[in-house]
């Protein structure tokens, strides 16, 4: 008899099917929700009547590991058992790719077999569109048919979920349509898999789509079928596509020794499921009821008092907090008393909501409640603002802070964890000392919670309630979101159960707060008073977890949730007038409102913009960058970064007897240009620059970065490397480098090794520059005689017609030409300070590495700071007016010396802050940061750190820009009183 | 600013003191710790592991710093707070400051300020460098000592060679263990005994560690051959790796894993390197270095003869070999963190030990790594079509069962492979 069962246990689902031959007798496929033993033994249930005789039986899935081991079952990879299927049903494929709830695969068949999976930081898979789904707030089927009307696409960042996230909600809350930002979804996932997993091969030919995702969503089908410009007949999504692994496991179990009776099967998978788990495991979140009653009772006393609005007489202000995922509304009188509150899902639609709720409030206020101000507050603060004429916005930061302060006037230190959003806030003399918010890859927040909570069958509080009595809590790591998707896997291997998995989340959101956004490791650190805040904390698994790890006790006000809408309210007392300029009842009857995408077409940054239109003509435009699309001229601030990126454009070859010559306009060559633009020339090459990087440059390269998690503007070298081979440069050169100039800052003048490198890199990894002549050789710029000599060697051997006198002559003008542009730099810098002290303007040293200076890397961060008001200088303007300071680490890179030596310029300065551009993936930068926030907290600044990578969406970033001059606003405002 | 304290490792406490040493490869460390005793430290390597030692790095350092740092880190404060046996006032650190561009350089930096932020300030911090900057008064590396921690290092590598071709083959089990552990211990005696071991010491000394691995009786089937590769730390602690060897063991394979001698040796290549390139050190110094390298790597040949006069083990490549292997794939110029000597290893197991299946470890975020690892794999499959390579991240936060599953891919395919061999193999018998 040739009968075989192939069970796969995915992450999310479990998938079971019986063979006879190559016939699938029976298949079903289920989610697990976690239960993975159980599940697969009810899936197993509907099989059994086609399982009278002996069978054998392989299992397989990344979930099934574990099981495959405790039950002694054979087991076979998923990929491999992808490719058995694949052999037996379509041999002639050229290619496979295979989306799961986790993973993601792609097999290459011809031209040489070649299976891969995704790496550990990419999201691209089934948990990640559901995760985006619920953002939206529609069902995973929903957002599918969506996807099917879009009418435009917005490149959303395809790295991890995370990252997509933080691009995918400014939209949302920018109002732009649901069906563009679907397909964005689905277009980022296609991004990913191309990206990060075909690294250089083409997926062309007859290409077969498995899995889930791919077999249940016809908008990600057409994406790729799209993106990959397959013809009809050669996009195949057949209709065994969700069973590919578990029909791949039957055929693999054909051949394997063991036969099993569908009892004995059973009763063996039975046996596992009870078997004790061997993951590590944590202290209970309360030990029994009695520690549980206290922990409650001590919270209740934390409350905001409350005052009847039916019996009030007199005038209120109201505070909105638009939120990234929730609506927060607080009606406050004189008193600071609450009349009216309101916490609820923005259902993906913030105007609609509040507009609803400002027609209850105007009809509890009757005539016997004047609201005398409004602020809105919160992500979506600009489109409230405007949407109903609000007085004034307040960013959310200083919003939260204001309403704790408000509570607990001798608050130490603040903690809000939000949906999306954790801010913190160190306290010291009554003024805020130090904010930290948290990155894109540290997201571990409430909404992360929900979602998880969401895929598992429950309600966010249903799930934090089972956390509170689980007796073993499993440990899941504090990295990111996408890293605990993954210990939550290994937790499931080892049978963990939903209580000790939710236990076990709460833990790593706090654990992630204490060790990743605040870095500290005791309550002395914090202080005594810690008010918690943040729809986080309403979940008492979290804020029990908070306790526990912190070893101390913190207030939570009882309406933690609306902090930041109180805060708004509380603002708006101080500015309040007679009457607020909100719209009034009448006004709001024939309120509507449209979002409408649209591309700016000011600038070479194309900004996606939506353009919110409302019922009496008024117009609100989001998603710029700059002041052009709304009709304003851009503020004459002096601003380094445009001047330096001004002079590289100006750049120009001039033909020469030598030929053209090709160099990428990336990393080191952004300062380095200036050096060999003047050599190469001096030579007689013309010199070819790759164009200003874009999207679309990135794009263009993208397919042959090996390594995703890489920072951006090494992965922007290949897009750079490609665009010179399309201007048909015969000699494109890259020298690899080591050592920087020695600037005599610090104890060594080293380049990092991805900078150093990276043209390694490029040769191994794009193909087609065996067709030029890729010049990579190693110099070291610092040791001018040397660097002659070694100069001289290579491009004599390359072209003997070259003389050392040459040489010599070139290298003269080479390091003339260099020094007199870091003297030019350090000249408009000093002239750019005193132009900004002239206008009484503030000044910010936008501190990073020369090539954030690419406008693509820096997403126009310094327009967005010349339109807040500030003058930019770089940090190399500023790192000669002191003397090298000493610093606690090895201080060895020749850019990053240049940050220490800035930021204590910059202590020295009373109108100067500094704002440091961190890339994501800059391993270097995990150790200047904390150096250079030291020396600024040392000087009495504020440190305001920028993490950067594709991302494009600059929410975010304004938000803390806006929170240090907020921040610095209050100070000054604490010390003049 | 107020600098990070720094505690000084004086003359005095070499007598009073004893130095923990962060564990990353057990068999080597023993030696090494012994070649201390003999020159008047007081040394403990650290055993403690798990995850008390992970949160204490977690706590400690920057969590975006390499995942090696948080463990050593991790791994000292852990045994600070909870070895009740240690007298806090009678402690000394140890940690290796290798310098060079990779961010390992700054561990020793990265510790003080970890220690600072504990309250440990007193405790001073020994760093194992050949940086004049950052060593201590109370500790120096004369060359007599450092040639006789080469001689360690080399019997670690050949007692970890042996047991790597022994283990999967045992026909007793705990056989090798019982090879390893006499070999250790007749190491550590004749170490010992010692300031410098002569050639002829040294030579007998591997000759018998041979003799206690050839005791093990073996089985002749043909096992799958994975090699380790990869930054040094997680390539070789089982702490970093989440216990890689035994599970790759549990899937019946044969562990190859270069030695610890290569990294030494390529540390000191790269001063020969940097004149050739850039012409830095000048002359004088690369001539001598020339000298010295001529030497370490002479013993490794006479090692490598050892092996083959004396057995059927099989030897490790020269790192003559070594070097060459990383031409033609990456640039001897890429010196940071394992650099050209991490693709010259994949290259050597692939061409030299007939070891196609190889996992590169990393830490997640490994700078160098990009280049050196992930970066070349495309060049070394175009070249040599049968290498079937898995790349593997390790972190705090990333999970067993994710590497695992991507391990398993990789051995699904070397198994193939290996059938298909079989097959080939079986056909041209009938045929002939």
């Amino acid at each position: 008899m040739d009968l075989k069962v192939g069970i796969d246990i995915g992450s999310t689902t479990v998938k079971v099917v019986v063979m006879k031959g190559k016939d699938v007798l029976y298949r079903v496929y289920q989610r697990h929700l976690a239960q993975v033993r159980q599940a697969a033994l009810e899936a197993l249930q509907g099989a059994k009547e086609f399982l009278n005789d002996p069978f054998k039986v392989a299992i397989s899935g990344s979930a099934g590991l574990g099981v495959a081991e405790c039950a002694d079952i054979d087991f076979v990879q998923e990929v491999f058992a992808t490719y058995e299927t694949v052999k037996e049903y379509q041999p002639d494929t050229d290619a496979v790719v295979e989306l799961g709830g986790e993973d993601a695969k792609i097999i290459f068949l011809s031209g040489g077999l070649e299976e891969r999976m995704n790496g550990s930081c990419a999201g691209g898979t089934g948990a990640f569109i559901d995760q985006m789904a619920t953002l939206l707030n529609v069902s995973s089927d929903e957002l599918d048919s969506l996807a099917l009307k879009h009418e435009k696409i917005y490149p959303i960042a395809s790295r991890c979920g995370v990252f997509a996230k933080t691009d995918v909600q400014p939209l949302l809350n920018q109002g732009a349509r649901k069906e563009d930002i679907a397909a964005s979804i689905f277009q980022a996932v296609v991004d990913q898999t191309i990206a990060g997993l075909a690294q250089g091969r083409e997926i062309k030919g007859k290409v077969l789509f498995l899995g889930g995702p791919l077999y249940y969503y016809k908008g990600l089908q057409q994406r790729f079928v799209e993106t990959l410009k397959l013809g009809s007949g050669n996009a195949v999504f057949p209709d065994y596509g969700r069973f590919a692994v578990a029909i791949g496991a039957a055929l693999f179990a054909g051949g394997v020794q063991k036969e099993f009776t569908f009892e004995e099967l059973e009763a063996k998978l039975k046996d596992t499921s009870k078997q004790v788990a061997t993951t590590n495991y944590l202290e209970p979140l309360f030990r029994n009821q009695q520690e549980y009653q206290d922990f409650v009772s001590r919270h209740k006393a934390a409350t905001i008092p409350w005052c009847d609005i039916r019996t009030y007489n007199g005038k209120a202000y109201l505070g909105i907090d638009c939120g990234s995922t929730t609506t927060k509304l607080v009606l406050m009188n004189e008193n600071y008393e609450v009349l009216y509150q309101y916490y609820a899902s923005n259902e993906g639609n913030p105007v609609k909501v509040v507009k609803e709720q400002l027609e209850t409030i105007y009809e509890l206020c009757g005539d016997h409640v004047t609201i005398c101000s409004a602020v809105s507050t919160g992500y979506g603060e600009d489109l409230i603002k405007n949407a109903f004429d609000l007085d004034e916005g307040i960013v959310e930061t200083m919003a939260h802070f204001t309403a704790a302060r408000h509570f607990e006037p001798r608050v130490d230190f603040i903690l809000d964890i939000g949906g999306q959003d954790i801010k913190c806030f160190r306290i010291k003399n009554e003024a805020i000392d130090s904010i930290m918010l948290n990155e894109a890859c540290s997201s571990g927040c409430g909404s992360f919670i929900e979602t998880f909570a969401k895929s598992m069958g429950y309600t966010a509080e249903q799930f934090s309630q089972l956390g509170l009595f689980s007796q073993h809590p499993v440990d899941l790591g504090s990295r990111c979101t996408v890293f605990m998707n993954s210990s939550v896997k290994q937790a499931q291997k080892d049978g963990a159960s939903v209580e000790d998995i939710s236990a076990g989340l709460s833990m790593s959101v706090v654990k992630n707060v204490l060790y990743k956004v605040i870095r500290t490791r005791s309550a002395q650190d914090l202080g005594e008073y810690i008010v918690v805040q943040g729809g986080t904390f309403l979940n008492d698994a979290v804020l029990r977890s908070f306790e526990l790890e912190l070893g101390h006790n913190v207030i939570r006000p009882k309406f933690a949730g609306l902090m930041g809408a109180y805060g708004a309210a509380i603002y708006g007392k101080r500015i309040a007038k007679e009457r607020s300029t909100m719209l009034v009842p009448e006004q709001l009857q024939h309120f509507v409102h449209e979002a409408k995408p649209f591309v700016c077409q000011g600038c070479t940054n194309h900004c996606n913009l939506t353009i919110n239109t409302f019922g009496d003509g008024k117009r609100f435009i989001s998603g710029n960058r700059c002041e052009k699309p709304l009709g304003m001229e851009k503020q004459a601030l002096p601003d380094i970064y445009q001047y330096k990126l001004d002079k590289i454009k100006a750049l120009e070859g001039t033909v020469g007897k030598r030929g053209k010559i090709g160099l990428p306009l990336g990393l080191n060559m952004y300062e380095n240009i200036h050096f060999w633009h003047a050599f190469l020339t001096e030579l007689g090459y013309e010199v070819v620059l790759s164009d200003i990087s874009s999207r679309k440059l990135y794009a263009s390269g993208q397919h042959t970065i090996p390594s995703d998690t890489a920072c951006y503007p090494a992965k922007l070298m290949h897009g750079h490397v490609e665009n010179l081979m399309r201007k048909n440069v015969p000699i494109i050169f890259y020298p690899c480098m080591s050592y920087n100039f020695n600037e005599k800052k610090g104890d060594n003048h080293y380049n990092c090794p991805v900078v150093a490198y990276y043209p390694e890199l490029l040769h191994s990894n794009m193909g087609m520059l065996k067709y030029y002549k890729f010049w990579y050789p190693y110099f070291n710029m610092a040791d001018r005689r040397m660097f002659e000599k070694k100069v001289y060697e290579f491009f004599h051997k390359e072209d003997p017609t070259i003389t050392y006198s040459e040489i010599y002559g070139a290298c003269d003008k080479a390091y003339s030409r260099y020094f007199a542009e870091i003297a030019d730099i350090k000249e408009m810098g000093r002239k750019a300070i005193e132009e900004a002290r002239r206008q009484g303007k503030g000044i910010v040293v936008l501190a990073g590495r020369p090539y954030h200076v690419d406008p693509e890397i820096n997403h126009g961060i310094n327009s967005l700071i010349t339109s807040l008001g500030l003058a930019v200088v770089s940090e190399d303007c500023v790192s000669d007016l002191v003397e090298p300071v000493k610093v606690n680490v090895l201080n060895q890179w020749t850019y990053h010396s240049r940050l220490y030596n800035a930021a204590k310029y910059v202590t020295q300065n009373k109108d100067m802050e500094l704002v440091q551009l961190v890339s994501f993936g800059c391993g270097i930068d995990a150790i200047t940061t904390d150096e250079v926030a030291d020396i600024l907290t040392k000087g009495g600044k504020l440190y305001t750190q920028l993490k950067i990578d594709e991302i494009n969406n600059l929410g975010a970033v304004k938000i803390r820009l806006r929170s240090l001059i907020g921040a610095i606003k209050e100070r000054e405002m604490e010390k003049g009183e | 600013m107020s600098e990070t304290k720094k505690a000084v490792f004086t003359k005095e406490m070499k007598d009073t003191h004893t130095i923990l040493i962060p564990t990353m490869l057990p068999i080597h460390f023993r030696l090494l710790s012994t070649v201390m005793a003999v020159y008047g430290y007081k040394t403990k390597v650290l055993s403690n592991s798990g995850k008390r030692v992970i949160e204490q790095g977690l706590k400690n350092v920057h969590n975006d710093t390499c995942y090696p740092a948080q463990l050593v880190i991790g791994q000292l404060i852990d045994a600070l707070e909870t070895d009740k046996s240690l007298d806090l006032d009678k402690i000394a650190l140890m940690i290796t400051q290798t310098g060079g561009g990779c961010r390992a350089s700054n561990y020793l930096y990265l510790l003080r300020k970890a220690l600072d932020k504990c309250g440990y300030e007193n405790i001073p911090v020994v760093s194992a460098t050949f940086m004049k900057t950052e060593q201590s008064p109370g500790f120096s590396l004369p060359l007599t000592m450092i040639l006789q921690l080469y001689y360690g290092i080399m019997f670690g590598d050949l007692i970890m060679l042996l047991n790597n071709q022994c283990l999967p083959y045992e026909l007793e089990k705990g056989a090798t263990q019982k090879a390893v552990d006499e070999a250790i211990s007749l190491s550590e005696e004749l170490l010992s005994k010692h300031k410098l071991l002569t050639w002829n010491m040294a030579s007998d000394m591997m000759k018998q560690i041979i003799n206690c691995f050839k005791k093990v009786e073996r089985s002749k089937e043909k096992k799958i051959k994975v090699g380790i590769v990869g930054e040094i730390y997680v390539k070789y602690s089982p702490l970093g790796n989440n216990n890689l060897e035994d599970f790759l063991l549990s899937e019946g394979c044969e562990v190859v894993c270069p030695g610890l001698m290569d990294f030494m040796l390529y540390s000191f290549a790269n001063s020969e390197f940097d004149y050739e390139l850039y012409g830095m050190g000048g002359a004088l110094k690369a001539k001598v270095m020339h000298e010295v390298n001529g030497f370490l790597r002479k013993k490794k040949r006479q090692m490598i003869e050892l092996i083959k006069e004396n057995s059927n083990f099989e030897p490790p490549a020269p790192f003559e070999v070594t070097i060459a292997s990383a031409e033609g794939y990456i640039g001897h110029g890429v010196k940071m963190g394992e650099g050209w000597l991490l693709t010259a290893e994949m290259v050597e197991l692939i061409q030299h030990s007939h070891c196609n299946n190889i996992v590169c470890t990393q830490p997640f975020g490994c700078l160098p790594n990009h280049i050196c690892g992930k970066g070349v794999m495309r060049t070394i499959k175009e070249k040599n079509p049968q290498a079937n390579i898995v790349a593997v991240d390790y972190d705090s936060g990333s999970s067993a069962v994710n590497q695992q599953n991507r391990i398993k891919l990789m051995l699904a395919n070397a198994r193939m492979e290996q059938k298909r061999q079989q097959e080939a193999q079986e056909k041209e018998t009938v045929l002939a």
